[in-house]
Protein backbone atom coordinates (compact mmCIF):
# COMPACT_ATOMS: atom_id res chain seq x y z
CA UNK A 1 0.00 0.00 0.00
CA UNK A 2 1.36 3.39 -0.93
CA UNK A 3 2.10 5.55 2.13
CA UNK A 4 1.46 9.24 2.15
CA UNK A 5 4.61 10.38 3.95
CA UNK A 6 5.44 14.03 4.60
CA UNK A 7 8.58 15.54 3.04
CA UNK A 8 10.22 15.55 6.47
CA UNK A 9 9.53 11.85 7.00
CA UNK A 10 10.94 11.11 3.55
CA UNK A 11 14.00 13.22 4.30
CA UNK A 12 14.61 11.42 7.59
CA UNK A 13 14.26 7.88 6.28
CA UNK A 14 16.28 8.72 3.21
CA UNK A 15 19.04 10.41 5.20
CA UNK A 16 18.75 9.16 8.78
CA UNK A 17 20.73 11.22 11.33
CA UNK A 18 22.76 9.86 14.21
CA UNK A 19 22.68 6.20 13.27
CA UNK A 20 24.93 3.72 14.99
CA UNK A 21 25.98 2.49 18.37
CA UNK A 22 27.50 4.40 21.29
CA UNK A 23 30.14 2.23 22.97
CA UNK A 24 29.74 2.25 26.75
CA UNK A 25 26.72 4.58 26.66
CA UNK A 26 25.28 6.30 29.71
CA UNK A 27 22.08 4.45 28.91
CA UNK A 28 20.39 2.35 26.25
CA UNK A 29 16.85 1.20 25.63
CA UNK A 30 15.27 -1.21 23.18
CA UNK A 31 11.56 -1.39 22.39
CA UNK A 32 9.50 -3.24 19.77
CA UNK A 33 9.40 -6.77 18.49
CA UNK A 34 10.87 -8.07 15.23
CA UNK A 35 7.79 -10.29 14.94
CA UNK A 36 5.73 -7.12 14.47
CA UNK A 37 8.21 -5.61 12.04
CA UNK A 38 9.88 -2.95 14.11
CA UNK A 39 12.36 -2.77 16.92
CA UNK A 40 14.68 0.07 17.86
CA UNK A 41 17.53 0.71 20.23
CA UNK A 42 18.43 4.21 21.42
CA UNK A 43 21.79 4.98 23.03
CA UNK A 44 22.41 8.11 25.10
CA UNK A 45 25.44 9.85 26.51
CA UNK A 46 24.79 12.13 29.48
CA UNK A 47 27.27 14.67 30.86
CA UNK A 48 27.76 15.81 34.45
CA UNK A 49 25.11 18.51 33.99
CA UNK A 50 22.47 15.89 33.16
CA UNK A 51 22.50 16.99 29.51
CA UNK A 52 22.24 14.61 26.57
CA UNK A 53 25.47 15.15 24.68
CA UNK A 54 24.93 12.35 22.20
CA UNK A 55 22.00 10.20 21.07
CA UNK A 56 22.27 7.42 18.50
CA UNK A 57 19.89 4.78 17.22
CA UNK A 58 19.67 1.52 15.38
CA UNK A 59 16.29 0.53 13.97
CA UNK A 60 14.76 -2.38 12.12
CA UNK A 61 11.50 -1.20 10.63
CA UNK A 62 9.56 0.70 8.02
CA UNK A 63 10.20 4.21 6.74
CA UNK A 64 8.20 5.72 9.59
CA UNK A 65 10.11 3.72 12.19
CA UNK A 66 13.45 4.94 10.81
CA UNK A 67 12.23 8.53 10.45
CA UNK A 68 10.89 8.75 14.01
CA UNK A 69 14.13 7.29 15.40
CA UNK A 70 16.19 9.75 13.42
CA UNK A 71 14.00 12.69 14.39
CA UNK A 72 14.04 11.99 18.11
CA UNK A 73 17.84 11.89 18.17
CA UNK A 74 17.88 15.41 16.67
CA UNK A 75 15.27 16.60 19.14
CA UNK A 76 16.95 15.10 22.20
CA UNK A 77 20.59 16.05 21.69
CA UNK A 78 21.30 19.06 23.91
CA UNK A 79 18.22 18.58 26.07
CA UNK A 80 18.36 17.83 29.76
CA UNK A 81 17.50 14.27 30.74
CA UNK A 82 14.35 15.64 32.35
CA UNK A 83 13.23 17.44 29.18
CA UNK A 84 14.05 14.51 26.93
CA UNK A 85 12.00 12.19 29.12
CA UNK A 86 8.95 14.34 28.43
CA UNK A 87 9.09 13.92 24.64
CA UNK A 88 5.94 12.09 23.59
CA UNK A 89 5.08 10.03 20.52
CA UNK A 90 2.90 12.91 19.38
CA UNK A 91 5.77 15.38 19.72
CA UNK A 92 7.86 13.25 17.37
CA UNK A 93 5.02 12.86 14.87
CA UNK A 94 4.33 16.61 14.99
CA UNK A 95 7.98 17.44 14.46
CA UNK A 96 7.84 15.25 11.32
CA UNK A 97 4.75 17.14 10.06
CA UNK A 98 2.60 14.14 10.87
CA UNK A 99 2.54 10.43 10.10
CA UNK A 100 0.01 8.41 8.09
CA UNK A 101 -2.73 7.33 10.55
CA UNK A 102 -1.88 3.64 10.17
CA UNK A 103 1.73 4.37 11.20
CA UNK A 104 0.96 6.68 14.13
CA UNK A 105 0.34 3.76 16.38
CA UNK A 106 2.65 0.97 15.24
CA UNK A 107 5.89 2.55 14.10
CA UNK A 108 6.03 5.50 16.42
CA UNK A 109 8.18 3.89 19.10
CA UNK A 110 11.08 6.32 19.33
CA UNK A 111 9.77 8.21 22.37
CA UNK A 112 9.35 4.90 24.21
CA UNK A 113 12.87 3.85 23.28
CA UNK A 114 14.35 7.14 24.49
CA UNK A 115 12.47 6.83 27.78
CA UNK A 116 13.74 3.27 28.13
CA UNK A 117 17.30 4.53 27.58
CA UNK A 118 16.82 7.23 30.22
CA UNK A 119 15.31 4.69 32.63
CA UNK A 120 18.40 2.56 32.07
CA UNK A 121 20.68 5.57 32.73
CA UNK A 122 18.81 6.40 35.93
CA UNK A 123 18.89 2.81 37.11
CA UNK A 124 22.63 2.58 36.52
CA UNK A 125 23.20 5.78 38.45
CA UNK A 126 20.57 5.26 41.13
CA UNK A 127 18.79 8.47 40.15
CA UNK B 1 17.01 8.79 -13.57
CA UNK B 2 16.47 5.56 -15.45
CA UNK B 3 13.47 3.52 -14.28
CA UNK B 4 13.73 -0.16 -13.54
CA UNK B 5 10.12 -1.26 -13.23
CA UNK B 6 10.13 -4.72 -11.70
CA UNK B 7 6.62 -4.97 -10.38
CA UNK B 8 4.89 -6.38 -13.43
CA UNK B 9 2.86 -8.76 -11.28
CA UNK B 10 1.25 -5.70 -9.69
CA UNK B 11 0.47 -4.12 -13.03
CA UNK B 12 2.14 -3.61 -16.39
CA UNK B 13 2.26 -0.79 -18.90
CA UNK B 14 -0.05 -0.79 -21.91
CA UNK B 15 2.24 -1.45 -24.86
CA UNK B 16 2.08 0.76 -27.93
CA UNK B 17 0.64 -1.87 -30.26
CA UNK B 18 -2.18 -2.45 -27.81
CA UNK B 19 -2.80 1.24 -27.27
CA UNK B 20 -2.90 1.95 -31.03
CA UNK B 21 -5.35 -0.85 -31.56
CA UNK B 22 -7.61 0.59 -28.85
CA UNK B 23 -7.55 4.28 -29.71
CA UNK B 24 -10.11 4.37 -32.56
CA UNK B 25 -12.67 2.71 -30.30
CA UNK B 26 -12.80 5.67 -27.94
CA UNK B 27 -14.03 8.32 -30.39
CA UNK B 28 -14.23 7.10 -34.00
CA UNK B 29 -15.60 3.60 -33.69
CA UNK B 30 -17.48 4.26 -30.49
CA UNK B 31 -20.71 2.41 -31.36
CA UNK B 32 -22.64 0.27 -28.91
CA UNK B 33 -22.18 -3.34 -29.98
CA UNK B 34 -25.90 -4.00 -29.43
CA UNK B 35 -27.04 -1.51 -32.10
CA UNK B 36 -28.02 -2.25 -35.70
CA UNK B 37 -26.27 0.40 -37.78
CA UNK B 38 -22.79 0.02 -39.23
CA UNK B 39 -21.07 1.84 -36.36
CA UNK B 40 -22.51 -0.66 -33.90
CA UNK B 41 -21.76 -3.61 -36.15
CA UNK B 42 -18.15 -2.49 -36.25
CA UNK B 43 -17.98 -2.67 -32.46
CA UNK B 44 -19.61 -6.10 -32.51
CA UNK B 45 -16.95 -7.28 -34.96
CA UNK B 46 -14.19 -5.95 -32.73
CA UNK B 47 -15.77 -7.76 -29.80
CA UNK B 48 -15.88 -11.04 -31.72
CA UNK B 49 -12.29 -10.68 -32.83
CA UNK B 50 -11.05 -10.04 -29.29
CA UNK B 51 -13.05 -13.01 -28.01
CA UNK B 52 -11.26 -15.22 -30.52
CA UNK B 53 -7.85 -13.76 -29.55
CA UNK B 54 -8.43 -14.45 -25.85
CA UNK B 55 -9.81 -17.92 -26.58
CA UNK B 56 -6.70 -18.73 -28.62
CA UNK B 57 -4.43 -17.85 -25.70
CA UNK B 58 -5.93 -20.61 -23.55
CA UNK B 59 -7.14 -23.06 -26.22
CA UNK B 60 -10.83 -22.37 -25.65
CA UNK B 61 -13.76 -21.77 -27.95
CA UNK B 62 -14.65 -18.06 -28.30
CA UNK B 63 -18.18 -18.86 -27.09
CA UNK B 64 -16.60 -19.85 -23.78
CA UNK B 65 -15.07 -16.39 -23.17
CA UNK B 66 -16.93 -13.68 -21.26
CA UNK B 67 -15.46 -10.23 -20.74
CA UNK B 68 -15.45 -8.75 -17.24
CA UNK B 69 -13.93 -5.76 -15.45
CA UNK B 70 -10.86 -7.75 -14.37
CA UNK B 71 -9.49 -10.64 -12.38
CA UNK B 72 -11.39 -9.88 -9.18
CA UNK B 73 -14.72 -9.82 -10.98
CA UNK B 74 -13.90 -13.03 -12.83
CA UNK B 75 -13.03 -14.76 -9.54
CA UNK B 76 -16.22 -13.49 -7.89
CA UNK B 77 -18.30 -14.52 -10.87
CA UNK B 78 -16.87 -18.03 -10.96
CA UNK B 79 -17.07 -18.77 -7.24
CA UNK B 80 -20.34 -17.06 -6.32
CA UNK B 81 -21.86 -18.07 -9.65
CA UNK B 82 -21.16 -21.76 -9.06
CA UNK B 83 -22.00 -21.54 -5.35
CA UNK B 84 -25.44 -20.05 -5.83
CA UNK B 85 -26.28 -22.24 -8.83
CA UNK B 86 -25.27 -25.47 -7.11
CA UNK B 87 -26.79 -24.55 -3.75
CA UNK B 88 -30.15 -24.35 -5.46
CA UNK B 89 -29.84 -28.11 -6.11
CA UNK B 90 -29.47 -28.96 -2.42
CA UNK B 91 -31.39 -32.01 -1.21
CA UNK B 92 -32.29 -33.28 2.21
CA UNK B 93 -29.13 -35.37 2.48
CA UNK B 94 -26.80 -33.15 0.44
CA UNK B 95 -26.44 -29.44 1.23
CA UNK B 96 -24.30 -28.83 -1.91
CA UNK B 97 -22.37 -26.18 -0.05
CA UNK B 98 -18.72 -27.23 0.16
CA UNK B 99 -15.89 -25.37 -1.59
CA UNK B 100 -12.20 -26.31 -1.58
CA UNK B 101 -9.53 -23.67 -2.04
CA UNK B 102 -5.98 -23.03 -0.81
CA UNK B 103 -4.49 -20.80 1.87
CA UNK B 104 -2.38 -18.91 -0.65
CA UNK B 105 -5.10 -17.70 -3.02
CA UNK B 106 -5.40 -14.07 -4.04
CA UNK B 107 -7.74 -12.07 -1.77
CA UNK B 108 -10.29 -11.97 -4.61
CA UNK B 109 -10.73 -15.71 -4.06
CA UNK B 110 -10.15 -15.87 -0.29
CA UNK B 111 -12.47 -13.02 0.56
CA UNK B 112 -15.17 -14.37 -1.75
CA UNK B 113 -14.95 -17.71 0.05
CA UNK B 114 -15.14 -16.00 3.43
CA UNK B 115 -18.18 -14.08 2.25
CA UNK B 116 -19.86 -17.34 1.25
CA UNK B 117 -19.11 -18.83 4.68
CA UNK B 118 -21.38 -16.15 6.12
CA UNK B 119 -24.16 -17.53 3.95
CA UNK B 120 -23.91 -21.15 4.99
CA UNK B 121 -21.19 -22.42 2.70
CA UNK B 122 -18.41 -24.55 4.08
CA UNK B 123 -14.88 -23.86 2.85
CA UNK B 124 -11.74 -25.98 3.14
CA UNK B 125 -8.54 -23.94 2.90
CA UNK B 126 -5.82 -26.38 1.86
CA UNK B 127 -2.34 -25.70 3.25
CA UNK B 128 0.73 -25.64 1.02
CA UNK B 129 4.19 -27.08 1.64
CA UNK B 130 7.23 -24.85 2.15
CA UNK B 131 7.68 -24.69 -1.63
CA UNK B 132 4.17 -23.33 -2.10
CA UNK B 133 2.34 -26.33 -3.56
CA UNK B 134 -0.86 -28.02 -2.42
CA UNK B 135 -0.95 -31.77 -1.87
CA UNK B 136 -3.07 -33.63 -4.43
CA UNK B 137 -3.74 -36.34 -1.91
CA UNK B 138 -5.00 -33.85 0.63
CA UNK B 139 -7.14 -32.26 -2.06
CA UNK B 140 -8.76 -35.56 -3.00
CA UNK B 141 -9.29 -36.49 0.64
CA UNK B 142 -11.10 -33.19 1.22
CA UNK B 143 -13.74 -33.90 -1.40
CA UNK B 144 -17.10 -35.01 -0.07
CA UNK B 145 -20.62 -35.42 -1.41
CA UNK B 146 -21.41 -31.78 -0.71
CA UNK B 147 -18.37 -30.46 -2.58
CA UNK B 148 -19.42 -28.25 -5.48
CA UNK B 149 -16.25 -26.40 -6.44
CA UNK B 150 -12.47 -26.56 -6.27
CA UNK B 151 -10.85 -23.15 -6.75
CA UNK B 152 -7.06 -23.30 -6.85
CA UNK B 153 -4.93 -20.65 -8.49
CA UNK B 154 -2.98 -21.47 -11.64
CA UNK B 155 0.08 -19.71 -10.21
CA UNK B 156 0.69 -17.63 -7.14
CA UNK B 157 0.97 -13.85 -7.33
CA UNK B 158 3.64 -13.57 -4.66
CA UNK B 159 5.96 -16.54 -5.01
CA UNK B 160 5.01 -17.69 -8.52
CA UNK B 161 4.42 -21.35 -7.63
CA UNK B 162 2.57 -23.07 -10.47
CA UNK B 163 0.04 -25.53 -9.11
CA UNK B 164 -0.41 -28.96 -10.75
CA UNK B 165 -3.51 -27.74 -12.56
CA UNK B 166 -3.88 -30.71 -14.86
CA UNK B 167 -3.87 -33.16 -11.96
CA UNK B 168 -6.19 -31.00 -9.87
CA UNK B 169 -8.58 -30.87 -12.81
CA UNK B 170 -8.41 -34.62 -13.25
CA UNK B 171 -9.34 -35.14 -9.59
CA UNK B 172 -12.20 -32.66 -9.94
CA UNK B 173 -13.53 -34.47 -13.04
CA UNK B 174 -13.25 -37.85 -11.33
CA UNK B 175 -15.44 -36.63 -8.48
CA UNK B 176 -17.75 -34.61 -10.68
CA UNK B 177 -16.79 -31.31 -9.04
CA UNK B 178 -16.25 -28.07 -10.96
CA UNK B 179 -12.72 -26.64 -11.10
CA UNK B 180 -12.00 -22.91 -11.22
CA UNK B 181 -8.48 -21.53 -11.52
CA UNK B 182 -7.33 -17.94 -11.05
CA UNK B 183 -4.84 -17.57 -13.90
CA UNK B 184 -4.30 -13.83 -13.57
CA UNK B 185 -0.53 -14.30 -13.15
CA UNK B 186 -0.18 -17.22 -15.55
CA UNK B 187 -1.90 -15.84 -18.63
CA UNK B 188 0.65 -14.62 -21.13
CA UNK B 189 3.50 -15.88 -18.93
CA UNK B 190 3.25 -19.67 -19.30
CA UNK B 191 1.15 -21.91 -21.56
CA UNK B 192 -2.46 -22.40 -20.50
CA UNK B 193 -4.58 -25.06 -22.13
CA UNK B 194 -8.00 -25.37 -20.54
CA UNK B 195 -8.70 -28.61 -22.40
CA UNK B 196 -5.50 -30.36 -21.44
CA UNK B 197 -5.54 -28.96 -17.90
CA UNK B 198 -9.14 -30.00 -17.22
CA UNK B 199 -10.25 -26.50 -16.26
CA UNK B 200 -13.95 -25.53 -16.10
CA UNK B 201 -13.57 -21.86 -15.16
CA UNK B 202 -10.55 -19.60 -15.52
CA UNK B 203 -9.91 -15.96 -14.59
CA UNK B 204 -7.77 -13.58 -16.66
CA UNK B 205 -6.85 -9.93 -16.10
CA UNK B 206 -5.87 -7.41 -18.78
CA UNK B 207 -3.46 -5.15 -16.94
CA UNK B 208 -1.06 -7.94 -16.02
CA UNK B 209 -0.39 -8.62 -19.71
CA UNK B 210 0.16 -5.11 -21.06
CA UNK B 211 -3.52 -4.37 -21.66
CA UNK B 212 -5.32 -1.67 -19.65
CA UNK B 213 -6.72 -1.88 -16.15
CA UNK B 214 -10.46 -2.44 -15.82
CA UNK B 215 -10.71 -5.27 -18.33
CA UNK B 216 -10.57 -9.01 -17.79
CA UNK B 217 -12.15 -12.22 -18.93
CA UNK B 218 -13.52 -15.45 -17.62
CA UNK B 219 -13.49 -18.77 -19.42
CA UNK B 220 -16.64 -20.75 -18.72
CA UNK B 221 -16.51 -24.24 -20.18
CA UNK B 222 -19.42 -25.08 -22.45
CA UNK B 223 -22.21 -26.56 -20.36
CA UNK B 224 -21.10 -25.07 -17.02
CA UNK B 225 -23.94 -23.10 -15.49
CA UNK B 226 -23.39 -20.03 -13.31
CA UNK B 227 -25.87 -17.96 -11.40
CA UNK B 228 -25.88 -14.45 -12.87
CA UNK B 229 -24.39 -11.74 -10.62
CA UNK B 230 -24.78 -8.66 -12.81
CA UNK B 231 -28.28 -8.40 -14.20
CA UNK B 232 -29.32 -5.99 -16.89
CA UNK B 233 -29.54 -5.76 -20.64
CA UNK B 234 -28.33 -9.30 -21.29
CA UNK B 235 -24.96 -8.60 -22.89
CA UNK B 236 -22.36 -11.40 -22.94
CA UNK B 237 -25.09 -14.01 -23.46
CA UNK B 238 -26.87 -12.75 -20.38
CA UNK B 239 -24.14 -13.87 -18.00
CA UNK B 240 -22.63 -10.41 -17.56
CA UNK B 241 -24.82 -7.45 -18.43
CA UNK B 242 -23.55 -3.94 -19.07
CA UNK B 243 -22.53 -2.21 -22.27
CA UNK B 244 -19.29 -3.80 -23.37
CA UNK B 245 -16.04 -1.93 -22.71
CA UNK B 246 -15.01 -2.15 -26.35
CA UNK B 247 -11.68 -0.24 -26.13
CA UNK B 248 -10.63 -2.34 -23.15
CA UNK B 249 -11.79 -5.55 -24.81
CA UNK B 250 -9.91 -4.71 -28.01
CA UNK B 251 -6.83 -4.02 -25.88
CA UNK B 252 -7.11 -7.31 -24.02
CA UNK B 253 -7.60 -9.15 -27.30
CA UNK B 254 -4.52 -7.58 -28.86
CA UNK B 255 -2.41 -8.20 -25.74
CA UNK B 256 -3.56 -11.84 -25.70
CA UNK B 257 -2.63 -12.20 -29.36
CA UNK B 258 0.84 -10.71 -28.80
CA UNK B 259 1.42 -12.96 -25.79
CA UNK B 260 0.20 -16.03 -27.65
CA UNK B 261 2.42 -15.37 -30.67
CA UNK B 262 5.51 -14.71 -28.56
CA UNK B 263 5.05 -16.91 -25.53
CA UNK B 264 8.25 -18.88 -25.98
CA UNK B 265 10.34 -15.72 -26.35
CA UNK B 266 8.61 -14.03 -23.43
CA UNK B 267 9.35 -17.01 -21.20
CA UNK B 268 12.96 -17.13 -22.32
CA UNK B 269 13.46 -13.38 -21.80
CA UNK B 270 11.93 -13.49 -18.31
CA UNK B 271 13.75 -16.59 -17.21
CA UNK B 272 17.17 -15.37 -18.36
CA UNK B 273 16.85 -12.22 -16.29
CA UNK B 274 15.33 -14.11 -13.36
CA UNK B 275 18.08 -16.72 -13.27
CA UNK B 276 20.79 -14.05 -13.39
CA UNK B 277 19.16 -12.16 -10.54
CA UNK B 278 18.88 -15.30 -8.45
CA UNK B 279 22.47 -16.28 -9.02
CA UNK B 280 23.96 -12.86 -8.40
CA UNK B 281 21.83 -11.82 -5.46
CA UNK B 282 22.25 -15.08 -3.57
CA UNK B 283 25.99 -15.20 -4.21
CA UNK B 284 26.75 -11.52 -3.55
CA UNK B 285 24.45 -10.75 -0.63
CA UNK B 286 24.95 -12.55 2.62
CA UNK B 287 21.95 -14.25 4.21
CA UNK B 288 19.74 -13.88 1.16
CA UNK B 289 17.17 -16.55 0.44
CA UNK B 290 14.49 -17.43 -2.09
CA UNK B 291 10.90 -17.67 -0.86
CA UNK B 292 9.27 -20.69 -2.49
CA UNK B 293 10.81 -23.14 -4.90
CA UNK B 294 12.62 -22.43 -8.15
CA UNK B 295 10.92 -25.51 -9.64
CA UNK B 296 7.50 -25.04 -11.24
CA UNK B 297 7.70 -21.30 -10.80
CA UNK B 298 6.58 -18.49 -13.10
CA UNK B 299 9.62 -17.52 -15.17
CA UNK B 300 9.07 -13.81 -14.44
CA UNK B 301 8.82 -14.12 -10.66
CA UNK B 302 11.46 -14.01 -7.98
CA UNK B 303 10.90 -13.46 -4.28
CA UNK B 304 13.94 -12.78 -2.12
CA UNK B 305 14.27 -12.66 1.63
CA UNK B 306 17.00 -10.77 3.49
CA UNK B 307 17.33 -11.26 7.22
CA UNK B 308 17.69 -8.28 9.54
CA UNK B 309 15.86 -5.72 7.42
CA UNK B 310 12.27 -4.63 6.88
CA UNK B 311 10.61 -4.57 3.47
CA UNK B 312 8.98 -1.17 3.37
CA UNK B 313 12.25 0.64 4.02
CA UNK B 314 13.88 -1.64 1.43
CA UNK B 315 11.28 -0.71 -1.19
CA UNK B 316 11.53 3.00 -0.41
CA UNK B 317 15.32 3.04 -0.74
CA UNK B 318 15.26 0.97 -3.93
CA UNK B 319 12.73 3.44 -5.32
CA UNK B 320 15.30 6.18 -4.78
CA UNK B 321 17.57 4.19 -7.09
CA UNK B 322 14.85 3.86 -9.72
CA UNK B 323 14.00 0.24 -8.89
CA UNK B 324 10.38 -0.66 -8.24
CA UNK B 325 9.45 -3.92 -6.54
CA UNK B 326 7.06 -5.28 -3.92
CA UNK B 327 7.34 -6.72 -0.42
CA UNK B 328 5.31 -9.06 1.75
CA UNK B 329 6.20 -7.10 4.86
CA UNK B 330 3.31 -6.47 7.22
CA UNK B 331 4.36 -2.84 7.41
CA UNK B 332 3.42 -2.36 3.78
CA UNK B 333 -0.05 -3.84 3.95
CA UNK B 334 -3.36 -2.20 4.69
CA UNK B 335 -4.10 -4.39 7.71
CA UNK B 336 -0.46 -4.68 8.92
CA UNK B 337 -0.90 -8.45 9.03
CA UNK B 338 1.76 -9.32 6.48
CA UNK B 339 1.73 -11.77 3.65
CA UNK B 340 -0.62 -14.72 4.17
CA UNK B 341 1.33 -16.53 1.47
CA UNK B 342 4.70 -16.30 3.26
CA UNK B 343 2.96 -17.32 6.50
CA UNK B 344 1.51 -20.37 4.72
CA UNK B 345 5.02 -21.35 3.62
CA UNK B 346 5.98 -21.42 7.29
CA UNK B 347 8.32 -18.42 7.16
CA UNK B 348 8.63 -16.70 10.54
CA UNK B 349 7.10 -13.21 10.64
CA UNK B 350 10.38 -11.66 11.82
CA UNK B 351 11.98 -12.92 8.61
CA UNK B 352 9.09 -12.49 6.18
CA UNK B 353 9.32 -8.73 6.80
CA UNK B 354 12.55 -8.67 4.83
CA UNK B 355 11.11 -9.92 1.56
CA UNK B 356 11.34 -8.47 -1.92
CA UNK B 357 9.33 -9.58 -4.95
CA UNK B 358 10.67 -8.65 -8.36
CA UNK B 359 8.41 -9.46 -11.30
CA UNK B 360 9.96 -9.15 -14.70
CA UNK B 361 8.34 -7.64 -17.78
CA UNK B 362 9.18 -6.91 -21.37
CA UNK B 363 10.96 -3.62 -20.61
CA UNK B 364 13.52 -5.23 -18.29
CA UNK B 365 16.83 -6.16 -19.82
CA UNK B 366 19.64 -8.52 -18.95
CA UNK B 367 22.01 -5.50 -19.13
CA UNK B 368 20.23 -4.01 -16.12
CA UNK B 369 20.85 -6.98 -13.84
CA UNK B 370 24.21 -5.80 -12.50
CA UNK B 371 22.89 -2.36 -11.55
CA UNK B 372 19.85 -3.90 -9.88
CA UNK B 373 21.89 -6.44 -7.91
CA UNK B 374 24.40 -3.78 -6.88
CA UNK B 375 21.59 -1.49 -5.73
CA UNK B 376 19.88 -4.23 -3.71
CA UNK B 377 23.22 -5.09 -2.13
CA UNK B 378 23.90 -1.47 -1.16
CA UNK B 379 20.44 -0.99 0.30
CA UNK B 380 20.42 -4.29 2.19
CA UNK B 381 23.86 -3.60 3.62
CA UNK B 382 22.92 -0.06 4.61
CA UNK B 383 19.70 -1.15 6.34
CA UNK B 384 21.58 -3.91 8.12
CA UNK B 385 24.16 -1.38 9.29
CA UNK B 386 21.42 0.54 11.14
CA UNK B 387 19.46 -2.54 12.27
CA UNK B 388 19.65 -3.84 15.84
CA UNK B 389 18.97 -7.30 14.42
CA UNK B 390 22.28 -7.33 12.58
CA UNK B 391 25.64 -7.51 14.33
CA UNK B 392 27.96 -5.23 12.38
CA UNK B 393 31.06 -6.58 14.07
CA UNK B 394 30.47 -10.22 13.26
CA UNK B 395 28.37 -9.41 10.16
CA UNK B 396 25.57 -11.79 11.08
CA UNK B 397 21.89 -11.93 11.93
CA UNK B 398 21.18 -11.81 15.66
CA UNK B 399 17.42 -11.21 15.48
CA UNK B 400 16.36 -14.46 17.08
CA UNK B 401 17.24 -13.29 20.56
CA UNK B 402 14.96 -10.24 20.21
CA UNK B 403 11.89 -12.23 19.22
CA UNK B 404 9.13 -12.23 21.78
CA UNK B 405 5.70 -13.78 21.66
CA UNK B 406 3.19 -11.07 20.83
CA UNK B 407 2.07 -9.54 24.11
CA UNK B 408 -0.87 -7.32 24.82
CA UNK B 409 1.13 -4.21 24.14
CA UNK B 410 2.09 -5.49 20.68
CA UNK B 411 -1.49 -6.45 19.88
CA UNK B 412 -2.65 -3.07 21.08
CA UNK B 413 -0.30 -1.41 18.64
CA UNK B 414 -1.95 -3.16 15.67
Amino acid sequence: MAMDYSDKVIDHYTHPRNTGVIENPSGEGTVGNPVCGDIMTIYIDVDENEKLTDVKFSTFGCGAAIATSSMITEMAIGMSVEEAYQITRNDVADELDGLPPIKLHCSNLAADALQAAIDNYREKNNK
Amino acid sequence: MKMYYMDNSATSPVVEEVLNEMLPYFNEKFGNASTLYKLGVESKKALDKARQQVADLINADPKEITFTSGGSESDNMAIKGVAFKERAKETEDNPKNHIITSQIEHPAVLETCRFLEKYGFEVTYLPVNSDGFISLEELENSIKDSTILITIMHSNNEIGSIQPTKEIGAIARKHNVLFHSDAVQSAGKIPIDVEEQNIDLLSISGHKINAPKGIGAIYIKKGVQLEVLIHGGGQEDGIRSGTENIPGIVGLGKAAEIANNNLENIMKHNQEIRDQLVEKVTSEIKDSYINGSLENRLPNNIHFRFSGIEGESLILRLDDKGIMGATGSACSTRDLKGSHVLAALGIKPALSHGSLRLSIGKDNSIEDVDYIVQSIKEVVEYLRSISPLWDNKTDEYIGDKFEKPLDEEDLDRY
